[in-house]
């Protein structure tokens, strides 16, 4: 433990840019989505209205959960609480894994190791710093969102809950595995499973399996319908239970290693070419990955059958919904379409996070040695990138096989999916072309990923201008399935790939023109 | 024949600094060419820009005939390089690494992988990983040297080696030169370079300030020499004794190696008590010649 202070300030030091960036965003986005809810919502029963309709559609239940109240803050914890779960879950991982297993692969905890800096002090310091992100996220969001600030505070303690919930997986995942990829795959895997098992749950109107997903957690504190505070000692206890857990293993093991022990491998390298190298970086995340587009699938097919039951109550709202939709059938599709059109955003972070890789390799100095042979620069791009586009279409393609298999009705599921491939393959040609063109704002295809969820996620509800909403590609993306639309599937589909063509070509082109390094 | 590597008034900027300012580079097929500088000369900014890695702002590059920056894929397959900073893909073994690039290059000499794995004494079977520096250098060495090319670009090579493994690094490099390879070595150690290379290149600051063979170079090659003697020596009038300074019974001068007898006959008939000499270090050469 000696050394965990200098270390924790090292840590918010060399995160001094990154931290407030992600605190600014998160908390200006909820206290944006609550203002912007006053002004689309104005009067008490337009807020009544959205209430009632909103907890009768089983789509909006499988993405938000329900709501609790009209006030607009219960209408803003409603909108954000699952997507803020694992957005500040994310955040947390990504700070916790920097600060301990990349720090470790890097050999630079082993310098620090050397000095007088205890044994845990680089994991107490990553915890720490996660705790005062987290903190901070909460009392930010609190002082932010509208008036009685109680709710906004357990809005925000909700928030920080999942958030350093994450963070303490990625650091118990840091333990097991040599890898800092494969340690934020796990973590991410938890994300995932937290929102799906939480979504079946809404979905499908399961009581007791909301209590098994911390952000299922998360929605229960209901921030200005009843604030319920007593439920944040959950995650105070689980936190507490991982985080010991990670002790004892941390203290079990050497510096670089993983518990999970390493092999020894071939002596002789079967790797021929460009794509062959590719495809061995790559193949570990495109695998874990097709994993979860399959379970997500699965979940949303098993929720979609349920989502009939859940209208046949008595309520009047729930049938005057329906009507709407064109009857249980269409409340079905449109469900489905939403649902998969979401799986196909989070699927656009796969493509930017392979695309990407490129810039990894060159940053870390693997392209160089690789480039100074008889590759030339384009194979060494398009063997990252077919990669990254290919496995886009074989996610969703897995996505669409899974609910389609637990629905029914394969073909048209599989269509509605592969419609999605296109918009993805947009963001994958946005991260190429900054790769070529602006390797050093090349992250910011991420945040892109981010910027279209949050269209996705609150541009219709609040209103966005046209034009705000058509920046996104999935935007352009026919609604399937479901009847066609008016101007039909080829066109839409077709601009698609064009663009996401055009900006790939674009980055090649860049990219044989530019510098290395 | 084609000379492997000619560069003329090559220019690089990076943003307001220049890091080449008109470097010249000849190095002639068949040769062993020391390519020395202090850290931060523009050593692998010039070699990555041979290697088409970097763009030149201005200047002309020549590279086994080609241009480096337009015929890049086609030049690499005629050649090896080991960066200054090796860094290799942490869950790839050695071996696996070693085979990707000699087989990306365009083949590798079996027998020889073979025979270097032996004698850098390397287990390929380790994840990189787990390698640590002098490792991953005997990797990309090891990758570089059974690769089936004619000419082989290093960068500081022996950083993180052991004596032992320098001295199995030199042998290495002699096997080279006789089997007709041209080799570019950039090195900061004088020594090294002394003892492995037919001609020398010296530059700094991005420009060359020094080029020829090690003999026309001899007076870079000065020994310094620290002596206490019973008696002042008789030195006057002696040629190649440079710096002369004498304190009492203390003697110190930078004397060429051509009249180093000379010099050891003189303080010897006038009684050493004490001799100390010692080759000079790059840092001080250029404090002396280029300052």
């Amino acid at each position: 433990m000696n050394g965990t202070l200098a270390l924790l300030r090292l840590a918010l030091r060399l995160d001094r840019v990154r931290l407030p960036i992600w605190l600014a965003a998160l908390t200006l986005c909820a206290a944006g989505s609550a203002s912007s809810f006053a002004s689309a919502y104005p009067t008490a029963a337009d807020r009544a209205g959205l209430l009632s309709a909103a907890n009768a559609n089983p789509t909006f239940a499988a993405l938000y959960g329900h709501a609790h109240s009209a006030d607009i803050g219960a209408l803003t914890a409603w909108r954000l609480t699952t997507f803020y779960g694992v957005i500040a879950g994310l955040m947390t991982v990504f700070l916790v894994i920097r600060h301990t297993r990349t720090d470790e692969e890097a050999g630079r905890l082993e310098m620090l190791r050397a000095t007088v800096v205890g044994r845990h002090a680089a994991l107490a310091a990553a915890l720490l710093e996660a705790l005062i992100a987290n903190t901070a996220l909460a009392v930010l969001v609190g002082l932010t969102m509208p008036a009685p600030h109680p709710g906004g505070l357990a809005l925000g303690a909700a928030f920080a809950g999942t958030g350093l919930t994450a963070g303490a997986v990625a650091a118990l995942a840091a333990q097991l595995t040599e890898s800092p990829r494969t340690a934020t795959g796990i973590a991410g895997a938890y994300l995932g499973a937290a929102y799906g098992t939480r979504a079946v749950a809404d979905a499908a109107g399961i009581d007791w399996l909301r209590w098994v997903s911390p952000i299922g957690w998360a929605q229960q504190v209901r921030p200005y319908a009843g604030d319920r505070w007593w439920i944040l000692a959950l995650f105070a206890a689980l936190v507490a239970v991982l985080a010991a857990a990670t002790w004892a293993l941390a203290a079990r093991r050497d510096v670089g290693a993983g518990l999970l022990a390493a092999r020894p491998g071939r002596a002789e390298g079967r790797l021929t070419g460009p794509f062959a190298l590719a495809w061995r970086l790559q193949r570990g995340t495109l695998i874990a990955w097709l994993i979860g587009f399959a379970t997500a699938g699965l979940g949303i097919g098993v929720a979609a059958s349920s989502v009939a039951d859940f209208v046949d109550g008595p309520d009047s709202t729930a049938g005057q919904l329906v009507a709407r939709l064109g009857g249980t059938g269409g409340l079905v599709d449109a469900y489905l379409a939403t649902s998969l059109s979401l799986c196909a955003m989070v699927a656009g972070l796969y493509t930017v996070t392979a695309v990407l890789r490129l810039r990894g390799e060159e940053t870390a100095l693997h392209a160089e040695p690789v480039l100074a042979t008889g590759v030339t620069r384009r194979a060494w791009m398009a063997a990252h990138l077919a990669i990254a586009f290919a496995g886009t279409a074989a996610l969703l393609l897995v996505l669409g096989a899974g609910a389609g298999l637990a629905h029914g009705g394969l073909p048209r599921v599989l269509a509605a999916t592969a419609a999605l491939i296109p918009a993805a393959w947009v963001v994958g040609g946005i991260a190429a072309a900054l790769f070529g063109l602006l390797p050093r704002a090349a992250t910011a295809a991420s945040a892109a990923v981010g910027a279209f969820l949050l269209i996705a996620f609150l541009g219709p509800i609040l209103k966005a201008p046209g034009w705000v909403q058509d920046l996104s590609p999935y935007t352009h993306t026919p609604h399937l399935p479901g009847p066609a639309p008016a101007g039909g599937l080829v066109t839409p589909l077709t601009w698609l790939t064009v663009t996401a063509a055009a900006l790939t070509t674009a980055g090649l082109i860049g990219f044989r023109r530019r510098d290395i390094g | 024949m084609t000379p492997a590597i000619e560069v003329s008034g090559l220019i690089k900027r990076f943003g307001r600094t220049t890091a080449l300012d008109g470097l010249n580079l000849n190095v002639a097929a068949g040769e062993v060419h020391g390519f020395l500088g202090p850290n931060g000369a523009g050593k692998s900014t010039t070699i990555r820009t041979l290697l088409g890695l970097l763009r030149p702002d201005g200047g002309t590059a020549r590279l086994l005939g080609g241009d480096p920056w337009r015929d890049a894929a086609t030049l690499h397959r005629r050649l090896a390089y080991v960066p200054g900073d090796v860094t290799l893909w942490p869950g790839l073994t050695g071996g696996e690494v070693i085979d990707l690039l000699a087989r990306l290059r365009g083949g590798i000499d079996p027998k020889r992988r073979a025979d270097l794995l032996e004698r850098f004494d390397l287990d390929p079977r380790k994840k990189a990983r787990t390698y640590s520096k002098g490792n991953r250098q005997k990797v990309a060495l090891i990758a570089a040297l059974a690769s089936v090319v004619e000419l082989l670009i290093l960068d500081e090579p022996t950083s993180g080696l052991d004596p032992l493994m320098e001295e199995v690094f030199r042998d290495c490099i002699a096997e080279e030169r006789r089997n007709g390879r041209t080799v570019l070595l950039s090195s900061h150690i004088l020594s090294e370079v002394e003892v492995l290379c037919d001609r020398v290149s010296i530059i700094r600051n991005g420009t060359t300030v020094e080029t020829g063979t090690l003999e026309s170079l001899r007076h870079l090659t000065r020994t310094a020499i620290t002596a206490v003697v019973h008696q002042p020596p008789a030195l006057d009038g002696l040629a190649g004794i440079h710096d002369l300074v004498i304190d009492g019974d203390r003697v110190t001068a930078q004397v060429d190696n051509a009249a180093l007898g000379q010099m050891m006959s003189a303080l010897s008939a006038a009684g050493i008590r004490a001799l100390q000499s010692q080759p000079p270090t790059l840092e001080e050469l250029f404090l002396r010649h280029y300052a």
